[in-house]
């Protein structure tokens, strides 16, 4: 398979993602949309990294998971602060913070 | 072959991520995406990286999504109803995603360079041994930092979610009346 083919399905995976994040109204679906967008990147890398025979790609891949976990660790307790108090993680809701 | 194999998976990728955009429930989300979690690393062994596929099903698959699946049950996000508020924003975001594909797309296949096929998997290419000498004498500083990051993620989530009504450790003069 030829190199643009991985790229175009990490940039279909990539805009779904962002879709996600745009379109949807549940703060936890909207970090898992992230996490798609992540995954994109990582395929970019991975595509790369086969087309080019280094394995510097596969290894940035490995970095890019550890943050993405430590990332989604930090983002989900948040979320469940705020729960405590707003009782809702509709982001409609979530708007005390203009004006 | 190929090509029946990456466009078999790359279907099932994108099916997936659809699942996952438009499901109502979000336990239903969660599930989409650990099946796209799966086929994207099923995708990584046909690319000769097998070590970065088994790490994205224990990590990704395995920890964040047992984490999501975890805070939907405790917050009970699943049963959001789903207020409309702005409805004429859908279109202009699904318009902007189809014009960014189109045009991302367009160039990438009016400038890719060859057309040949990436080089059949190895074993000896990405195999731990090699993952794990090119990790610690030539990356070994991102993977220190990375240690790091890991613990700042675990102390700012305990340190986040700990509450005002942590226990009090009693003092000895109580004990001694």
């Amino acid at each position: 398979m030829p190199l643009s083919f991985y790229l175009g399905l990490s940039l279909i995976m990539f805009v779904l993602g962002a879709l996600g994040v745009l379109l949807r109204h549940n703060a936890i679906v909207i970090f898992m949309s992230l996490e798609l967008m992540f995954n994109a990147a990582n395929l970019a890398f991975i595509a790369f990294s086969a087309y080019h025979q280094v394995v510097t790609g596969q290894l940035f891949v490995f970095f890019v998971m550890a943050v993405a976990a430590s990332e989604v660790a930090v983002g989900l307790a948040l979320i469940v602060v705020i729960f405590r108090t707003k009782r809702t993680i509709n982001i409609d809701q979530l708007n005390t913070l203009k004006g | 072959m190929q090509i029946i194999l990456f466009s078999f998976l790359a279907i099932l990728i994108i099916v997936s991520a659809f699942g996952m955009l438009f499901s109502k429930n979000a336990i239903y989300s969660a599930i989409f995406l650990v099946m796209n979690f799966v086929i994207v690393a099923i995708l990584y062994l046909t690319l000769g990286a097998p070590f970065i596929a088994f790490t994205q099903i224990t990590v990704y698959a395995g920890a964040i999504m047992v984490l999501f699946l975890f805070i939907i049950m405790l917050l009970g996000a699943e049963r959001l109803p789903e207020a409309e508020v702005l409805r004429f924003h859908r279109i202009f975001a699904i318009l902007g995603a189809l014009l960014f594909i189109g045009a991302t797309g367009f160039l990438l296949f009016w400038l890719s360079g060859s057309w040949d096929a990436l080089p059949s998997p190895t074993s000896e290419f990405a195999s731990p041994e090699v993952i794990g000498i090119t990790l610690f004498s030539e990356y070994l500083l991102p993977f220190l930092i990375i240690a790091f990051i890991l613990l700042a993620a675990a102390v700012g989530a305990i340190l986040l979610t700990r509450g005002n009504n942590t226990p009090q450790i009693e003092s000895i003069q109580n004990d001694e009346e």
